[in-house]
């Protein structure tokens, strides 16, 4: 495929992919929280833009309907709620290491390069600038899905949930010009309560080891000798 | 229509009406009369099928195959709810929970109920995944009830592996959308019915299918249960109100598998002139087989009691995807059967161990003794109830199981092998376990508590029943469900 000979709104689909993509990266190396919550608003914004200019390119109007929700939920709503939560808890100057940042982004190549082996069969159908957004999102959601592994901090695994939803957002939108709306709403609504669910789990988890990291959580994979004090039994 | 509307809705009201209950004792009453309600209307529903066939309509429908799990869905609410009723105002009284936390809990149960039957009348893919991550979101503050660092690193875990998960089945979904674009007259309006993209499912992409089908499998997987993304379920199951084990062993675990079966019938119809028409199938079998050996092991030596059943539940979860894989009328028949019977088996089998946990004041399997003594009620519930789950004739788990084997038998013979030793490595370590709680000597100082075994006398019974003589209206709807899924009579 010649990226210079596709349509115009094509190949800017394709640069406003590849800069999605690139956020993906960026969220998994950075290390300072205030700046991974930057970074994943921008992935939304940029997730929205695409979203704007396929509804554009196609005429259905319920794409900017979409972008929309988007633009609310995840560039100001949820990134809002994340920089409050990090407020309160007082997290602003805690950074959070990667322990093999190389491996980590090695793997994150590829991950990439496995996305587009997947996205093949689609090219059957579509020779143009679909089979690379799809591969993309792909590479996206499963980019978020490596940052919640390798990140121990609470804030980030949500981050990464949230750039996941961010990479299906933009497969639904590349490949079939958006879900149906009611779908979409649904979608949009299972973000937010989940959103709200994870401040509550902040304040939780918070409380109880008087940390956000994750790895202080591993009561349950070790055998515990005092079973008595957890549980359902009084 | 009235029936759907009543069986569906009423745990949503019931949901916003008992959010807004101040009174814990009416709640709990409360919510007791909503399943009943909703249970009525399941089972008009389920007349209204049987004699007219499947209810369709705009964005719902409903077949042999869900109507049969939305009454299931409707009973086992409606008895874990006769169960939560006293056991949750004991918790209170404890201090366990707070007033607050109690009406989450009656909130949520109701609205945890209504996602489940939402997911099985829906007949679009995409509120279909709305709601079996809606049943997480409704979940998963249930786990954390008791706020113990041990819930809430459950909840914690419940809830980032299941939305994993469930992301995966999202794109699997999408994925699909894809292929309907290309195969549907207007994929806008129904590009994501499951009856539309089931009646012109021979004219989608294949290839595109195929990859649909393992995001979704991932996806909903994770949900049954399936290894090796299982691991939140122990945890889940263990540190939450013992309602809430009941129902996420008897109902979630099988609306998830109802899932995952409804994309097996769309990708084998697409794949069937393929190069790989087994492709689902096969994927299917590994995935169950893996599970049950898994889980059959690790039965061995659990220290907690909730622990121990829930690793029996991912078993019998393995052993059922086993089943729909192997496809063909019989194993069909068996998986759904097995459905059926292990629900019913094992929510009134967490009943009984929140009574015996109860008497004992713990969870652990070393510290629970002499049940028998103690309360015989509970000490034979658990016997029997275990007696059932580990396959002993007559009760319906063993004819279930038995038709599966002999499917197997037939159609892989070399598989029989690896089922059976699952089957008698996991009946030696549920046995092993459960012996010495139910008869050996009682600690002193303990006594007997208040337990309505009603339920649990009620659904061994039934699955009793199901063993010694399959009702010929049950084994002529189930074969309905069976027809629509293999496109073969059994009977």
């Amino acid at each position: 495929m010649n990226p210079a000979a596709l349509p115009l709104l094509d190949q800017a689909l394709l640069v406003l992919a590849a800069m999605a993509l690139f956020t993906a990266f960026a969220l998994l190396a950075q290390t300072r929280l205030t700046a991974a919550i930057h970074t994943f608003a921008w992935q939304g914004a940029l997730v929205a833009a695409v979203a704007a200019l396929t509804g554009r390119a196609s005429g259905d109007a319920h794409l900017y309907v979409s972008a929309l929700i988007t633009l609310a939920l995840k560039v100001a709503l949820i990134p809002w709620m994340l920089h409050r939560l990090v407020r309160r808890l007082a997290l602003e100057r805690q950074a959070d290491p990667l322990e093999h940042p190389a491996l980590t982004l090695l793997a994150g190549a590829g991950i990439v390069v496995f996305s587009d082996w997947v996205a093949e069969p689609v090219a059957h159908f579509d020779a143009s600038a679909t089979r690379n957004v799809i591969a993309i999102s792909l590479a996206i959601v499963l980019l978020g899905m490596l940052m919640m592994v390798v990140r121990r901090q609470a804030v980030a695994q949500v981050l990464g949930f949230m750039a996941m939803e961010n990479g299906l957002f933009l497969a639904a939108v590349a490949s079939t010009h958006g879900m149906p709306l009611v779908v979409e709403l649904g979608v949009a609504f299972d973000v937010l309560v989940a959103m709200v669910l994870f401040g509550v789990f902040f304040l939780q988890i918070k409380n109880s080891i008087d940390s956000l990291d994750i790895d202080r959580l591993s009561q349950l994979a070790e055998p515990v000798e005092d079973d008595d004090v957890r549980g359902d039994a009084p | 229509m009235i029936a759907l509307l009543l069986t569906v809705f009423t745990p949503l009201a019931g949901m916003l009406l008992l959010g807004a209950l101040r009174s814990a004792r009416v709640a709990g009453w409360l919510n007791l009369a909503l399943c009943a309600l909703s249970l009525a209307g399941a089972l008009w529903l389920a007349a209204d099928v049987l004699a007219h066939g499947a209810v369709a309509g705009a964005s719902f429908r409903v077949d042999a195959l869900s109507v049969y799990l939305v009454v299931l869905t409707a009973l086992v609410g409606l008895t874990t709810a006769i169960f939560s009723r006293p056991y949750m105002r004991y918790v209170h009284e404890e201090r366990r929970v707070t007033r607050g936390g109690l009406r989450l809990y009656h909130s949520m149960y109701q609205g945890f109920l209504f996602t489940m039957l939402l997911a099985l009348t829906t007949d679009n893919l995409g509120i279909l995944w709305v709601a079996v991550e809606g049943a997480t979101l409704a979940t998963v503050l249930l786990v954390s009830l008791y706020r113990t660092p041990a819930a809430i690193e459950a909840a914690w875990k419940y809830f980032i592996l299941c939305g994993v998960g469930i992301a995966q089945a999202l794109f699997g979904t999408v994925t699909l959308y894809f292929a309907a674009q290309h195969a549907l007259a207007d994929p806008a309006a129904n590009g994501l019915s499951w009856s539309a993209l089931y009646a012109v499912a021979p004219q989608l992409e294949p290839r595109v299918m195929s990859v649909a089908f393992v995001f979704l499998l991932v996806g909903y997987g994770t949900k049954v249960g399936l290894v090796p993304l299982h691991s939140w379920l122990p945890d889940a199951h263990s540190e939450g109100p013992t309602p809430m084990s009941a129902v996420l062993s008897g109902l979630l675990l099988n609306v998830a598998l109802y899932a995952v079966v409804r994309m097996k019938m769309l990708t084998d119809a697409a794949l069937a002139g393929s190069a790989t028409p087994d492709l689902a199938g096969h994927l299917l079998m590994g995935f169950g087989l893996v599970s049950f050996l898994v889980a059959a092991i690790s039965l061995q030596r659990r220290r907690d009691i909730k622990r121990l059943f829930s690793y029996s539940s991912i078993e019998h979860m393995g052993l059922m995807t086993f089943g729909f894989g192997v496809g063909g009328p019989l194993a069909t028949f068996a998986a759904l059967l097995h459905m059926l019977v292990h629900a019913l088996t094992k929510s009134a089998i967490f009943i009984t161990v929140g009574h015996a946990t109860h008497i004992s004041r713990t969870q652990r399997i070393d510290r629970i003794r002499g049940l028998i003594r103690t309360q015989p009620a509970v000490g034979w519930g658990l016997l029997i109830g275990v007696a059932a789950i580990a396959g002993f004739p007559p009760f319906g788990i063993f004819t279930s199981e038995f038709l599966l084997l002999s499917a197997t038998m037939h159609a892989w013979p070399w598989l029989t092998i690896p089922l059976m030793i699952g089957l008698v490595v996991a009946f030696a370590g549920l046995f092993r376990s459960v012996q010495p709680m139910v008869f050996g000597a009682a600690p002193p100082g303990q006594y007997p508590v208040r337990a309505n075994m009603l339920p649990v006398i009620m659904q061994l019974a039934l699955v009793l029943l199901l063993g010694i003589a399959l009702p010929g209206l049950l084994a002529h709807w189930l074969d309905q469900a069976t027809q629509l899924i293999t496109g073969r009579h059994l009977l």
